[in-house]
């Protein structure tokens, strides 16, 4: 494994919370390293950490102690957290998210909703990805649909793309099929597996379910803050 | 592709009826102000053109209230007192003056006029010297008098319309059952001449019974020291002088108490419309702080969700705004009328005088305060972190 390979680095990433006079250690130390195009799940019970540990991983969050590296650069541990624009500087370099709940706005047609993020930020080159993750990933029918007139499935789809426009390095999916049935399920874990065999898409993934989390070739269990190889 | 105005403007369409409440708010609010506004303006314009049309500046007329006196004379009534007409020989005298006409005023109740009958006011002028007086005067059909004692009459344009007279008809004095003859009808003016009935002096003072006049116009020559010429018609005996600009200033005093209740009322109906403002725009960032976690996620930074939002807030008061000014402008004759109804003295012609100048004003001044009103709504969506809309989930 070469340095440039390496696409993430955690070293010793805690968060701390306080409830009344309790110290809760969400995350507990963990220390790892994911490499470019790798496909990581993370697994565990409610409460064991790994939705805290991803959102600190997708710098959705600042860690109260411990570093990260990303792409070979320093994101936390220079001793005092980041404000919300410099996470939203990192954010956008370097992630794309999906969520259980799909958070497509109902307001906007499919196409619409795809193509938000470049009205905030536009990597070069992305102008026509609406149209070709669309097709890529057979929406292309359902384009001028507002989301109250696709399926669950579908809508995922659309999350996808959304997440995918800006050309991501690392696609973050937290319980992507949470809210789906099983073909829908299968459909949603097909998708991810293509987007990271063929487009050498780096994907973290939280999930419960155990056969989504068999595609990734990498899995972690996650228990009382801490992260065990599986 | 989609830009983040787009964006504001779907977000604005999702609660329709909030956001059409909320342009009410703010369209009923910049009407107000417009017509406020354009009163404010119109009314001096009207009152400046008035005296300006009266063709004199000052009036000297037997003693007793100068105010009462000349709003007498812009607008009709009883009650006036006499002066004998050699007055004009003495004030054409004094090196100021340029012109003199005599003038009778005689006011006759006519039942016919109106619901319940109303007061007709006839100007008894001197053919030879008031007609040099209004050299703007336009006549729609006929002419001034033939002669000096003529049984003639010439008739404002709306006095003419109110009485269905046109030239050759026959005209009967109320009161007094004297038939006169209309000889002219003059082109509307937008002043009290429109309403006034014109008749030789001598003609007038034979229906009187009387050989005296009420007033004098005089004109002033130009560059004359008016406030010079003032104190010496003062020396003449028993009479007053009226100055048209300090009626006007009088009048104008008048009115700024009515100007001041109606910018309160302008400024409270602005502060309600601010509210809504406030409130649309907070309830919409309520309700989409998720959307606006999610947002973040995608790369949106702080200020552009503070845009986006700051945008809402400008499309609602634009649209407001303009639709406010068009219904002020639409309404601008019914505005009027409401205003004449409560003014106790109203000039000739428009009252609400509605400009781009000003409407461009009422439209910044609104967008302006609305602006600031978002200004907290923006703050709060800039710093929703895109985690908490996350656990919101829950």
């Amino acid at each position: 494994m070469t340095v440039s390979d390496v696409l993430l680095e955690a070293r010793d990433l805690t968060r701390l919370y306080t409830r009344g006079s309790e110290a809760i250690r969400a995350v507990d130390g963990v220390s790892l390293t994911i490499r470019r195009g790798e496909f990581v799940s993370f697994m565990g019970r409610s409460g064991s950490g790994k939705t805290t540990l991803v959102n600190l991983l997708g710098c959705l969050d600042n860690p109260t102690g411990g570093e990260l590296d990303l792409a070979g650069r320093k994101i936390f541990g220079e001793g005092k957290p980041l404000g919300e624009r410099d996470l939203t500087r990192v954010r956008r370099e370097l992630f794309g998210y999906i969520f259980q709940n799909f958070y497509l706005i109902h307001t906007l047609t499919v196409r619409e909703n795809v193509a938000l993020p470049l009205a905030f930020y536009r990597k070069a080159g992305v102008e026509d990805e609406v149209e070709r993750l669309l097709k890529m990933l057979g929406m292309e029918h359902r384009m001028d649909h507002l989301p109250g007139q696709i399926s669950g499935g579908e809508m995922q789809r659309v999350a996808i793309a959304r997440a995918l426009v800006n050309r991501p390095e690392i696609l973050l999916a937290d319980e992507p099929t949470g809210n789906l049935d099983t073909k829908r399920s299968e459909e949603i874990g097909d998708i991810l597996q293509e987007l990271n065999r063929n487009g050498a898409l780096t994907i973290i993934m939280v999930s419960h379910n155990p056969d989504l989390a068999r595609l990734g070739g990498r899995r972690i269990e996650m228990r009382d803050g801490r992260a065990y190889e599986s | 592709m989609i830009t983040p105005f787009q964006i504001a403007c779907k977000n604005l369409l999702r609660k329709k009826v909030r956001t059409c409440l909320t342009l009410v708010g703010i369209m009923l609010s910049t009407w107000v102000m417009v017509s406020l506004f354009g009163f404010n303006e119109g009314y001096e314009k009207a009152l400046n053109r008035d005296i300006e049309n009266m063709g004199y500046q000052l009036m000297v007329m037997a003693k007793g209230c100068p105010y009462e006196a000349a709003t007498m004379m812009l607008q009709g009534g009883k009650g006036l007192r006499y002066m004998e007409q050699s007055m004009v020989n003495d004030i054409i005298k004094e090196p100021e003056v340029e012109k003199v006409t005599p003038i009778l005023m005689q006011a006759y109740f006519d039942p016919n006029k109106g619901e319940s009958g109303g007061i007709a006011g006839y100007f008894g002028v001197d053919p030879a010297s008031y007609p040099a007086m209004k050299p703007f005067f336009r006549f729609r059909a006929g002419g001034w008098f033939h002669d000096p004692a003529a049984a003639e009459v010439v008739m404002g344009y709306e006095a003419a319309e109110l009485e269905q007279r046109e030239v050759g008809d026959l005209t009967l004095v109320p009161e007094k059952n004297v038939q006169l003859k209309v000889v002219g009808i003059l082109e509307r003016t937008g002043t009290q001449d429109d309403g006034t009935i014109f008749v030789p002096l001598k003609k007038l003072q034979q229906i009187a019974g009387t050989d005296k006049i009420t007033t004098v116009g005089i004109k002033v020559k130009k560059d004359a020291d008016m406030a010079k010429l003032e104190t010496k018609l003062y020396q003449l005996k028993d009479v007053q002088v009226v100055s048209f600009s300090q009626v006007k200033q009088t009048i104008l005093k008048l009115i700024a108490t009515a100007r001041v209740m109606v910018l309160s009322i302008a400024i409270v109906a602005i502060l309600i419309a601010m509210v809504g403002v406030i409130n649309t725009v907070l309830m919409s960032v309520l309700e989409r702080v998720q959307e606006i976690g999610i947002l973040k996620t995608m790369g949106a930074m702080p200020g552009d969700i503070f845009l986006l939002v700051w945008t809402e807030t400008l499309i609602i008061c634009s649209v407001g705004g303009i639709a406010g000014i068009g219904f002020a402008l639409l309404f601008a004759r019914v505005t009027d009328i409401l205003v004449r109804r409560i003014l106790p003295y109203a000039p000739g012609g428009g009252l609400v005088a509605i400009n781009a100048r000003m409407s461009l004003l009422t439209l910044g001044t609104i967008v302006a305060v609305g602006l600031l009103s978002g200004l907290y709504p923006a703050w709060r969506a800039g710093r929703v972190r895109p985690l908490e809309s996350i656990r919101r989930e829950g």
